[in-house]
């Protein structure tokens, strides 16, 4: 062979050689497919949208990249319907061949496509679908939440209710589906271990457009009235309480959404001084909290509440797992185990850990409307620490016990 | 007795607030036998229009004009360029409107976004009163009379103005009128315009009680159906007691009947086409 | 006819050999779009054929549903039975409904439709211990099949769509080509002249009506398999409306304009919707573009350009039909009642 052919060869051996070297294991250079379910067509377009900010966010600030490797997100319209939350949550499995999903909104859009996520081994990370069972009685290995349940915050809040603000007397109002259920369930039940009675339980039907003929039967013979609404309910019914009179003779304790800060925004003094228990508020003071509160509103225009929080801790607990995990999402063993013993110290929300069933034990914040620089906002007045799904309750009785709904538990007291 | 006394004034509100609802489906109905799907994406046009007026420039009347003006606008504008192709065919018509209403509704969310946003009542009518111990909101009472002159007004101009005469005709006999030299065509577009603006108007002057979310639509379109239905399609007088009968029927039994609450709207409904199937007043 | 029958033999070779076509995401939407095209078929009876409009026929779909997840939620899983069951009891609806719609008037009709339909959302929506509520139910299994045929596939779950598809449309076809079909058609072009000729116009339309209710429930079943969950969604009004969507976009009065109809809406639903986020305006713009320039669908359009192509394609055109069934009823035959 020729000098010249012999150093051709020679650099092109040297040449392979160091791209082989170069070119690390393949998954490096393989970016972490995140998909992301989301509504953002009909009724609940704008919490899906909120949402979707949360997570476009928190990717933003890393710079798309976690533990090294670039996320790929794939963000989907569920529409909120429960067929199209399947096929959506298929194209993301089967198309987009996805690690792992963040999502959906809606606690039926999770049932839904529970058993799916579960045979085929997708975690999933929920950052808004409250209902409780699906991290109790019906809890499944794939699927972990980064928000509290429905009835999380309210049990602390009939303690305090009862034992702190020294209420006898309560009267609950809240929409008639599965989410005001659990959040009058959850209040109740504490509010009466505490001593206090509930003695009325209304249900206007959920999109109940006129709550006059509620004003007209709620007791005003009572301490406060428990609001759990959802949505324009909770905007409605501030509004009524002020204009038939009850504002200032009774007070108005509210469920973490009926005052989110998506509402807070549009409304004005009929809501001042509400009182309301929830796992974040965006007055949280905490330098996480406060950076998190300054870049969303610097890039979205408006404070961030309920929906775009979740999605960011999801967010950050993915993050967590991956960084743990130098970055190897493809060992789903090891990723599932990974994010079903995670515990995010830094939350916009403060610290967060997941109990066994998949369900963050985080602090619940009792805030009250208040008007600070021209703007409403959710003060937090009294932090309840390390609360879990449970409360203060046995783990296998509660479990044992039928789940919280319209008649549980029963109303003892209604008169 | 505070009881019956709010639930009543709560009634009689709600009926004011229907009447401005179903008199412009019920109009529209009467005149050209337009089922219109649309109405409720008109209610809901009108109370988001009204709402950026409001907050632009403080004044709720304005408001009320200026959506008034616009949806009519839109209505013409569908009226003249869309629906008269369709003339005389029923179904497509209300085929049409239906696919309107998706359109409309769907931009509606994309130009104002999904918040729900309450809609401030002017300043002078936010306040409450008190009446033997019930206090009850004054903007409802007010729309309680607001209601009935609405009513008074669109009676008049029925029965006491050439063009209401003209209306007549045209619903009693079509051909007839148009041989008579009534321009049959641009009584449709007026009062189908008329009807938009109705729609509208219950959107914004309904807006302090009901509010501007995604979804408005399809929460009041069933509410005036059921109005028409009960007061018989085409008659203003039965669209009227429609209002009242279900806006009272609803209230009283939403609080006594709450297991039923779902049901105190359409069951009457269903009940009264069974056994009158041109409802109460109907005259088709 | 040749040249349908080659259309109709190739079309059906296509849908046994997609399994192995389509990647595992498409094959599932075609499968919705099989068990959404009999729910369209279904209303397109009552539409297209009997002249009926309902704006409440997702209550038949949604009984079924509920049916199939109850008796699932009792151990009985059995196909035949859950099937009988769900088919007895949308059918067993319809009958009830029937009585109450079917009043003479087309305006009566549409409202007492929606007014049922909301009365049994309602009654779904709120009776929480029975049907879950909004939580809907879940778990629902899909049946052993003899044979050892598995139905948890993608593949087996879209043979089992499609046989029940194909044997919907084949009763279908045999229905609206029958006397009874030929009557319907002829009561929806001149009801009084039917009238008149000693035909009992309301007992037709009252059949048209429970027929269309079952079918509305086989569609049920099948959705229910495919979803393996059940909501009050299916009973809303917007579920009923886009059934209607489908029936006047694909073509009311054929067979194939449902089929048609149902891609459209379950494409933009599930496809478009990725890329763009105001699909429900681009489905709502289609469906007046249509309604004004193509009364009779996507079907229509087919027609005309396979007519300008092939010569003349499709199956029983409306104005035909009626023609064929006019001549029939003033040949002074009537049919078996």
């Amino acid at each position: 062979m020729c000098r010249l052919t012999r150093q051709v060869l020679g650099a092109s051996l040297a040449l392979l050689a160091a791209m082989a070297a170069l070119a690390a294991p393949v998954q490096a250079a393989e970016p972490i497919r995140l998909g992301f379910l989301t509504i953002k067509t009909g009724a609940l377009a704008a919490p899906g949208k909120e949402m979707e900010n949360g997570i476009l966010l928190f990717l933003e600030e890393n710079q798309q990249t976690l533990a090294g490797r670039k996320v790929e997100l794939t963000s989907l319209d569920t529409t909120g319907t429960p067929a199209v939350s399947l096929t959506k949550t298929r194209e993301l499995v089967e198309r987009a061949k996805v690690h792992v999903i963040i999502g959906p909104l809606a606690a039926f859009e999770a049932y839904a496509i529970i058993q799916y996520v579960n045979d085929n081994k997708v975690p999933l990370i929920s950052p808004s679908a409250a209902a409780d069972d699906l991290t109790q009685r019906k809890a499944t290995p794939y699927f972990v939440r980064a928000a509290s349940t429905s009835s999380q915050p309210m049990h602390p809040f009939g303690t305090y209710a009862a034992k702190t603000l020294g209420y006898k007397r309560i009267a609950t109002i809240a929409d008639d589906f599965a989410f005001g259920h659990e959040l009058v369930a959850g209040f109740h039940r504490t509010f009466e271990d505490a001593g206090g009675q509930v003695v009325q339980k209304l249900w206007p039907p959920l999109g109940t457009v006129d709550f006059g003929p509620y004003m007209g039967q709620l007791k005003k013979d009572v301490d406060a009235v428990f609001g759990g609404f959802a949505g324009i309910g909770g905007v409605r019914f501030a509004k009524a309480f002020q204009e038939y009179g009850l504002k200032g003779k009774v007070a108005y304790l509210a469920g973490q959404v009926a005052v989110d800060e998506a509402l807070l925004r549009n409304m004005g003094d009929e809501v001042l001084g509400a009182l309301s228990t929830a796992h974040y508020s965006a007055a949280l003071q905490n330098p996480t909290n406060q950076r998190f509160v300054q870049a969303y509103r610097q890039k979205f225009g408006q404070d961030p509440g309920y929906y775009p929080e979740g999605a960011y801790v999801a967010g950050q607990m993915l993050k967590q797992v991956l960084t743990k995990l130098g970055g190897r999402i493809e060992d789903r063993e090891a990723f599932l185990k990974a994010l079903r013993e995670v515990s995010v110290p830094d939350t916009p929300a403060g610290p967060l850990r997941l109990d066994k069933h998949g369900q963050p034990v985080q602090n619940i914040y009792l805030r009250k409307v208040e008007r600070k620089d021209g703007r409403l906002q959710n003060t937090v007045v009294h932090t309840f620490e390390n609360i879990s799904q449970f409360y203060t309750y046995n783990e296998a009785e509660y479990l044992k016990a039928p789940p919280y709904g319209r008649d549980v538990p029963p109303c003892k007291h209604c008169q | 007795m505070q009881f019956w006394l709010i639930q009543t004034m709560n009634g009689m509100a709600f009926g004011s607030l229907l009447f401005l609802l179903a008199s412009g489906f019920s109009l529209i109905f009467g005149l050209m036998r337009i089922v219109n799907l649309t109405h409720g994406a008109y209610f809901l046009l009108g109370a988001y229009i009204g709402l950026t007026v409001v907050v632009r420039t403080g004044s709720f009347w304005l408001a009320v004009a200026a959506a008034g003006v616009a949806v009519a606008t839109v209505g013409v504008l569908i009226e003249r360029f869309l629906l008269r192709r369709l003339h005389g065919r029923a179904l497509p018509q209300v085929l049409l409107t239906l696919g309107l209403a998706f359109i409309i509704a769907d931009g509606v969310l994309w130009v104002w976004g999904g918040d729900p946003r309450p809609i401030p009542a002017p300043p002078f009518l936010s306040g409450s009163f008190t009446l033997a111990g019930a206090t009850f909101p004054a903007y409802r009472a007010f729309l309680f009379l607001l209601g009935l002159a609405v009513a008074l007004l669109l009676w008049l101009l029925q029965e006491r103005t050439r063009l209401g005469a003209m209306i007549r005709a045209g619903v009693d006999d079509q051909e007839v009128a148009r041989a008579m030299g009534i321009p049959v065509h641009r009584i449709f577009t007026l009062v189908f315009a008329l009807g938009a603006f109705l729609a509208a108007l219950g959107g914004i002057l309904g807006g302090p009680i009901l509010g501007a979310y995604p979804g408005l639509d399809g929460d009041v379109l069933p509410l005036a159906l059921v109005v028409v239905i009960l007061g018989g399609l085409g008659s203003l007088g039965g669209a009227l007691l429609g209002s009242f009968i279900i806006g009272f029927l609803h209230n009283f039994g939403q609080a006594l009947f709450p297991d039923f609450a779902y049901f105190t709207l359409f069951l009457p409904m269903v009940l009264i086409l069974a056994f009158r199937p041109s409802g109460l007043f109907g005259r088709w | 006819m040749a040249g349908r029958a080659v259309g109709l033999a190739a079309a059906a070779l296509a849908l046994l050999a997609l399994p192995h076509v389509l990647p595992a995401y498409y094959l599932n939407l075609t499968t919705q779009i099989l068990h959404y095209a009999v729910f369209a078929m279904s209303l397109d009876l009552l539409v297209g054929y009997a002249g009926l409009t309902s704006l409440g026929h997702g209550s038949f779909f949604g009984v079924a549903t509920y049916a199939v997840a109850l008796l699932n939620g009792r151990g009985i899983t059995n196909l035949l039975a859950v099937g009988a069951v769900a088919l007895l009891a949308a059918t067993l609806f319809a009958a009830a409904f029937g009585l109450l719609a079917i009043r003479g008037s087309a305006l009566g009709f549409l409202m007492i439709t929606l007014a049922l339909g909301q009365v049994l959302w309602g009654l779904a929506f709120r009776w929480a211990a029975l049907t879950g509520g909004d939580n809907g139910l879940s778990g629902i299994v899909r049946p052993p099949l003899p044979f050892g045929i598995s139905l948890q596939s993608g593949a087996g779950i879209y043979y089992f769509t499609l046989v029940a598809f194909a044997a919907c449309w084949a009763v279908l076809w045999l229905v609206v080509r029958s006397p009874f079909g030929l009557v319907l058609i002829g009561i929806r072009e001149q009801p009084n002249r039917m009238r008149a000729l000693g035909f009992h116009v309301t007992a037709y339309q009252y059949a048209a009506f429970v027929i269309a209710g079952l079918f509305a429930g086989v569609s049920g079943v099948l959705y229910t398999y495919f979803n393996t969950f059940v909501h009050p969604t299916t009973l809303t009004i917007t579920s009923s409306a886009e059934a209607l969507l489908m029936v006047i976009a694909g073509g009311a009065g054929t067979l194939a304009g449902p089929v048609a109809g149902a891609a459209l809406v379950v494409f933009l639903k599930n496809v478009v919707s990725a890329y763009l986020e105001r699909w429900v305006i681009l489905l709502g713009a289609i469906y007046v573009i249509i309604v004004l320039f193509a009364p009779g669908g996507l079907a229509s359009v087919w027609r005309g350009a396979a007519a300008r192509w092939f010569g003349r394609g499709g199956d029983v055109e409306p104005e035909a039909a009626e023609a064929e069934a006019t001549a029939w009823v003033e040949a002074g035959s009537r049919p078996p009642e």
